[in-house]
């Protein structure tokens, strides 16, 4: 068979090849709950869908080339994935989190499975030092979001891998922000890649979906038993939908980076904005190490007003970008992340981090840029 | 300072499908008709649901709506009629050409038939003679069974043109570059005719799409696609559509009529799929043409091919007007092996070029159009239109360049003989669905 490294092309054609009953370019859509045995136990690899469906596969067996892992498994959300995730571990076990993590994993960390006895502790992992100190004897995994949502530090993928192989710690890296175009965590030593499939991944803010990719088949097999023993499958509708939002993943991650330095150098000018938080920024504190470990910088930036209520007022002004929650879909949407995507985490949490009422996080989408410094124009200027 | 205008109401009202809503969004509508061409991919046709808000249309999987009472409806009443789903892809599509109004239909040889149908009976019809296949088939079927006479000539020669008008001449039917030979037709010039006579300018866009060319802008009355091609992109769905241009006004709602009564329009779920197609068009515009042009300047340096038609190439004999018409030079383009003994050869070998018909996807197509695609046109036609044996035609797809550059490097060796393991290479399961190879 003729490889690629070039994800270009990988994204056309991984998981592509399978209808070899019609040479179907796209994928059939296997929407069927059960499959028919030849005789008691003898079927032609398909059981039941929950088990396994051929689109579910074929969708699996692309996100796994793309993450330059062994094995995929695709849930019904990006909180499903790590859900899945976080049941590899055992009551009493104890995790070393990112201390500025999506808010669905806060809430799932401290309201679900404390009540299981699974522990965490909350650090910034931009700091490898305080990742240490907060290892215990029972501490069984570090997960690590990066760039950070919503403040888009940078922690050094590396680094914390050979940390944990050095204590024998597994490594969970939720790469939604990024995508496996612009970064590869298991090429830099983790163990368990997480997505969520809604985000870049889809790309139309059309499916919700969630992703997770092993380093290894032992551990990639674990992940699947969870997922037929759990349930939190991907339906085949969807599946054949994040496929078909692959195919312009190249393209679309190469636009929104665009726009997005575009847009994070030019908020730098704008007196308004009083600070921008962007990787491919040379002033970004981390910049060195974004630069090292992966091969964009990505479409997601925030940055700060001067109140609070003037990040209201932008966002009830603007016309092109949309006030919507999530990101990574073509059109740009805009959120303030202490009100929406991180109200699950307590205020004053959030204030200490840094994510306060006056901070606005950014998706930037693949329309024409002009327009949307246009938007953000006339939206200040009605101030 | 207190937000005066909170754009959020509209999730509190349930209000009937197609309903603008009041706030903020509204305003989008002006916006975008001075909007960038991405932006217009981005957002055309996308009017928030107003119903929750929802950023992409539901899809309406509906037959039909019901009513408030006999003479209220909420906008709709029947999936043939209208249906918001599919409103939303026509609205798309009439922004992104800048016309009027359009129909959307569930293929692009149904959008044919239904422009086909503004003509009356007996009407007289100018065509290209190297038109696509199912174009000529379709009109050598309306000849019959509508009692119209159809001109198959080159529309590039415009004293031609002017000779073969009749009394009766309603239509010229422009294809643009033509397929599969790129052949440039200048619509402005056609238009000027077809005004002067009072014939409709209809020009079928599907091989460029609005991101690369407007032919409204140069005068045309009506333009058709295949949106089955770029537009689409994902060659996962079957449509077309009629626009009708921005001063046809008394077209647009014949168009709509007529899918009505012909029942030829496109279904809620694959409108949807165009729609969210629509959404990367300006993007894969570029990278196909982008990779169209690399191809086409590899091919026309190699030893073994012949003849490179390609607009962007400046040794395209109509490459001045390309620059002039077109925004971009697209990604189709097709050549001769200087051997034709070498073409199964050629095709077996080719590993990420897929043999298959259809244009536009993100996936690269190779095809031969003396069987495929022009399959239906008899051989003295295909003769005159200068569709030979060993014409290749190409879609280049948005893969990474340096991969399909290298799959026609090996390809060719392997139809010069120059390479025994070419075709054993070929990815297993494109080989399992090659085993009829065309002939």
């Amino acid at each position: 068979m003729k490889t690629t490294q070039h994800t270009d092309t990988l994204v056309l054609h991984t998981g592509n090849e399978i209808d070899g009953q019609y040479g179907a370019l796209s994928i059939p859509i296997y929407q069927v709950s059960t499959f028919l045995q030849d005789s008691q136990g003898n079927t032609k690899g398909y059981e039941y869908s929950r088990a396994g469906n051929p689109t579910r596969d074929a969708l699996e067996k692309a996100f796994a080339v793309l993450e330059h892992g062994k094995r995929a498994s695709a849930f019904g959300s990006g909180l499903a994935a790590i859900s899945a995730v976080f049941m590899l571990w055992n009551s009493g076990d104890h995790m070393v989190v990112s201390n500025v993590v999506y808010g669905g994993t806060y809430r799932l960390l401290t309201k679900v499975l404390n009540r299981m006895g699974i522990g965490a502790t909350f650090v910034d992992t931009t700091d490898l030092k305080a990742v240490e100190a907060a290892i215990q004897p029972n501490t069984k995994a570090v997960f690590v979001e990066t760039p950070t949502n919503p403040l888009m530090e940078v922690a050094d993928l590396a680094a914390i891998a050979a940390l944990c192989k050095r204590k024998g710690l597994k490594m969970v890296v939720d790469n939604t922000f990024m995508s496996p175009y612009w970064q590869n965590p298991l090429q830099l030593g983790a163990d368990i890649v997480v997505h969520s499939g809604t985000k870049y991944l889809g790309g139309h803010s059309d499916i919700v979906a969630g992703l997770v990719v092993s380093a290894t088949e032992e551990l990639g097999e674990e992940v699947h038993f969870l997922q037929k023993a759990m349930g939190g499958i991907l339906g085949p509708q969807d599946s054949w939908l994040l496929m078909r939002g692959f195919k312009t993943l190249s393209v679309r991650m190469e636009k929104h980076e665009q726009n997005a330095r575009t847009l994070a150098q030019w908020l730098c000018t704008v007196p308004q904005i009083k600070k921008v938080h962007y990787p491919g920024l040379a002033s970004h504190p981390q910049h060195g190490i974004a630069k090292r470990q992966a091969r964009g910088f990505g479409g997601m930036i925030s940055f700060e007003l001067e109140t609070a209520a003037q990040a209201d007022h932008l966002l009830d002004r603007l016309e092109v970008i949309t006030l919507a929650i999530s990101l990574g879909g073509v059109e740009s949407l805009i959120c303030c992340p202490a009100k929406s995507t991180h109200a699950s985490v307590p205020k004053d949490v959030l204030e200490k981090l840094g994510v306060t009422d006056r901070l606005v996080r950014l998706s930037v989408g693949i329309e024409n840029v002009e327009d949307l410094k246009a938007d953000i124009l006339q939206a200040l200027r009605s101030a | 300072m207190t937000p005066s205008r909170p754009r959020r109401d509209y999730t509190l009202t349930t209000v009937a499908p197609g309903t603008p809503s009041a706030m903020g969004w509204a305003r989008r509508e002006e916006e975008l008709r001075n909007a960038g061409t991405g932006t217009g991919c981005v957002h055309a046709g996308a009017q928030p649901d107003p119903a929750y808000g929802a950023v992409t249309p539901p899809i309406y999987q509906t037959s039909t709506f019901a009513r408030l009472d006999v003479r209220t409806t909420a906008g709709f009443e029947y999936s043939r009629t209208g249906n918001p789903t599919r409103s939303c892809l026509e609205d798309a599509l009439a922004r992104l050409e800048g016309g009027c109004g359009a129909a959307c239909t569930s293929s692009g040889m149904s959008a044919a038939l239904l422009a086909l149908n503004l003509l009356e009976t007996g009407s007289h019809v100018l065509c290209p003679a190297d038109c696509y296949g199912g174009t000529f088939r379709t009109l050598e079927h309306a000849k019959r069974v509508f009692g119209f006479s159809v001109t198959y000539l080159d529309l590039s020669d415009l004293e031609a043109v002017k000779a073969a008008l009749r009394p009766e001449t309603r239509l010229i039917w422009a294809e643009t570059p033509s397929n599969p030979l790129l052949h440039l037709l200048d619509i402005a010039a056609l238009s000027e005719v077809a005004r002067s006579w009072g014939a409709l300018l209809l020009v079928d866009n599907s091989w460029l799409s609005p991101a690369f060319q407007r032919p409204f802008d140069w005068g045309a009355d009506l333009v058709l696609h295949s949106t089955s091609k770029y537009i689409n992109g994902h060659s996962d769905v079957i449509g077309g559509a009629v626009v009708a241009g921005p001063t046809r006004t008394d077209l647009a709602p014949r168009l709509a009529l007529l899918n009505k009564a012909l029942g030829t329009q496109q279904s809620p779920q694959d409108c949807f799929l165009v729609l969210r197609g629509l959404r990367t068009l300006h993007l894969r515009m570029q990278a196909h043409e982008a990779n169209a042009m690399a191809l086409a300047a590899f091919l026309a340096t190699h030893p073994e091919v012949r003849r490179v038609t390609y607009p962007g190439l400046p040794s395209h004999p109509q490459h001045a007007l390309a620059r002039r018409q077109q925004l971009g030079f697209g990604g189709m383009l097709s050549f001769e092996l200087k051997d034709p003994a070498g073409l199964d050869r050629f095709l077996r070998a080719l590993r990420w070029f897929t043999l298959a018909e259809s244009l536009g996807g993100v996936e690269s197509l190779s095809n031969h159009p003396a069987t495929m695609s022009h399959g239906s046109m008899p051989p003295e036609a295909r003769e005159k239109a200068g569709i030979g044996d060993g014409l290749i035609r190409l879609s280049a797809g948005i893969e990474d360049t340096e991969d399909l550059l290298e799959d026609l490097r090996q390809a060719l060796d392997a139809a010069s003989g120059a390479s025994e393991t070419g075709p054993s290479k070929a990815r297993p399961a494109q080989r399992s669905c090659r085993k009829e190879p065309a002939r």
